[in-house]
């Protein structure tokens, strides 16, 4: 009798621990309990390329968008053109996309539609430095949240030299432009200028 | 006249706005005559259904469920080894291994540790499926249902026995796993478990060359080594062993009364099966007294010591730490003895950040990395006492038992049990 009263107590006493152990870790997870997922706030990107390259996805998840609003729909797109190209046409060797994954169209005279072919799209981030530079800074980058696989240490935010990956929560997946180049976006730095100190002793 | 004046005053006010977007746009936006309609401007594309982990959370539940009636019901060495294939291919190569119960422990420390920091429930019933199966039943998550351990499992065909005393030191490597760990949660370095999983490289068919190669070496040292990765470094391993610990029922080898026939002695790869005491250890427990007084009275010097140490390496634990490496890098730099930049250091000389800043956001980081440390190196000194307070005494066994915080409830010893009423061959 007294044996297997004990038993009974232990049992409780494992269904009791239990239930309190995860209640305190259903309680330290605190409120912001919602699913958070990976983005890169364009603000930040500094279009180094390493999305691209870093993602363990191949093609990574990160796509360029094109934020219609703001594109001045330009014949002369320097995120379309290879600089120095001879043609404003949609010849390979015009193309400074890698994968021709911008498509090019006529809309009325002298305006072009760019629109973003997501499935060729690597992420490298060149037609986004030329048109930050050049033009409207109307194309920007994006993880594609329907793609990323939302690795819990994602490999693109380790390696992102401008520290602009960040978890948002999956109610709003996506950081949007606010349109303003000059206060918001940081310029290009990596390999367009030189450092802007000199090494050495100082 | 006076819509024309409110027209005006409209137009007034609306003036900067107009002129400031403006001074936005090197090109103005097109004003389109050909009725031509701007595209979707958000296409929006939520996440995958499966990404938020429920799916994934009820096909966890299942499988440890399973799992628990091949290990206690059926008894089949052979279905543990189909679930085990299945997990491989389900947790491991389907879903990329993300999010699995070893790396979920880390989001359950950043809640605890972080502020504004939270977890979701699919996240937390990975971290805790498991330990409460643990606590009931026995590692039967490390039996075959954790894609890491399934790897192993399925290499591990020509184990060699490596002595107790190595498999406890080298045992060690887990807590100091764990311990690095939460103090990379715990000081925003990182998420190490993740950065450093050895086989996430291959389910993904990608990954760095150097994790690639770690997992390569881990899995050819896993065929002569059995399951190296879970028993030498997994640091949710320690967790799940404390839960077995008190399991209410756990994984037997004989199913009626041991013969103690010694046929299992060499099944276990795992030296997780403890034997009957020879006679001539049995020892007057007067001495286990004895030694465990004494390790007690010690106990605080050495964690006293082990934070001290832990303390003193706070500088080279710190330069795991992005910001810390980084202030480094540009101070090397500004002295001249790294003349060659790289992007990093070209990145946060372009950005507004001064290095003045830098250097004082690092600082206060290491300070982070002081408290870190000392609990790091306490937290092992007390494991160390712990372990040796269990080495003090010889416990007290007459049958052939599996080690319950050891054992990774993987069915290898039932074909050797002659008392297994249908023996079940592998």
């Amino acid at each position: 009798m007294s044996e297997s009263n004990t038993m009974e107590r232990r049992d409780f006493i494992r269904v009791a621990g239990a239930i309190g152990f995860a209640g305190a870790a259903y309680g330290a997870s605190g409120e912001k309990s919602e699913q958070m997922l990976w983005q890169l706030d364009p603000n930040k990107c500094t279009q180094c390329g390493r999305c691209s390259t870093h993602c363990v996805l191949v093609p990574s998840a990160v796509k360029c968008l094109n934020q219609f609003n703001i594109c001045g729909y330009c014949d002369l797109c320097f995120g379309y053109l290879q600089p120095g190209s001879r043609d404003r046409d949609t010849g390979a060797e015009n193309q400074l996309c890698p994968t021709a994954a911008i498509k090019r169209t006529y809309i009325e005279d002298p305006y072009y539609e760019y629109i973003i072919d997501e499935e060729s799209c690597i992420g490298c981030a060149k037609c986004v430095k030329a048109c930050l530079v050049f033009g409207n800074a109307s194309f920007y980058l994006q993880i594609r949240q329907d793609v990323c696989i939302n690795c819990n240490e994602c490999s693109i935010a380790k390696a992102c030299p401008s520290d602009a990956f960040q978890k948002v929560p999956a109610s709003t997946p996506y950081i949007y432009l606010t349109g303003d180049i000059e206060s918001t976006r940081s310029l290009p730095s990596a390999d367009a200028t030189p450092p802007q100190t000199t090494l050495g002793p100082a | 006249m006076k819509p024309r004046a409110l027209t005006l005053i409209a137009a007034l006010l609306l003036l900067p706005v107009t002129l400031c977007a403006a001074a936005e746009m090197r090109f103005p936006p097109p004003d389109f005559q050909t009725g031509y309609s701007l595209p979707d401007l958000n296409p929006d594309t939520p996440p995958t259904a499966s990404s938020n982990g429920v799916p994934d959370a009820i096909v966890l539940f299942i499988a440890l469920s399973i799992t628990t009636w091949l290990v206690f019901k059926s008894r089949s060495r052979r279905g543990l080894f189909i679930m085990t294939i299945f997990s491989l291919g389900y947790f491991g190569f389907y879903r990329t291994g993300c999010i699995c119960p070893v790396g979920s422990t880390q989001n359950v420390m950043a809640a605890v540790l972080v502020p504004d920091v939270g977890v979701s429930v699919a996240v937390l019933s990975f971290f805790v499926m498991p330990l409460l199966f643990s606590l009931f039943f026995g590692r039967v998550f490390c039996a075959s249902v954790c894609p890491l351990g399934a790897m192993q499992e399925l290499v591990a065909i020509a184990p060699i026995r490596i002595s107790p005393a190595l498999d406890r030191a080298l045992g060690l490597g887990r807590y100091l796993y764990l311990g690095l760990a939460v103090l990379g949660v715990a000081t925003g370095a990182g998420f190490f478990i993740c950065r450093w999983d050895p086989f996430v490289g291959i389910y993904r068919m990608g990954h760095s060359y150097g994790m690639l190669l770690a997992g390569v070496v881990i899995l050819v040292l896993g065929v002569f080594v059995a399951r190296p990765y879970c028993r030498f470094l997994c640091p949710y391993g320690i967790l799940l062993g404390w839960m077995s610990k008190f399991s209410k029922w756990h994984l037997d080898i004989p199913p009626s009364p041991c013969v103690s026939c010694r046929l299992c002695e060499n099944s276990c790869p795992y030296n997780a099966i403890d034997m009957p005491t020879p006679q001539h250890l049995v020892q007057d427990p007067k001495i286990g007294k004895r030694r465990v007084r004494l390790l007690v009275l010690a106990s605080p010097f050495m964690i006293a010591l082990g934070a001290a140490a832990g303390y003193l390496m706070h500088e080279p634990l710190s330069r795991m730490h992005p910001t810390v490496e980084m202030s480094e890098r540009i101070a090397l730099e500004d002295l001249g003895a790294i003349t060659v930049d790289n992007l990093e250091s070209r990145t946060f000389r372009a950005a507004k950040q001064t290095t003045a800043e830098l250097h004082a956001e690092a600082i206060s980081i290491r300070g982070r990395f002081k408290t870190g440390g000392a609990w790091l190196g306490g937290f092992m000194a007390l494991i160390i006492c712990l372990k040796l307070v269990g080495l003090s005494t010889v416990p007290k066994l007459d049958v052939y038992t599996p080690h319950k915080e050891t054992c990774f409830s993987c069915g290898r010893c039932y074909p050797y049990c002659p008392v297994e009423a249908v023996p079940k061959r592998a």
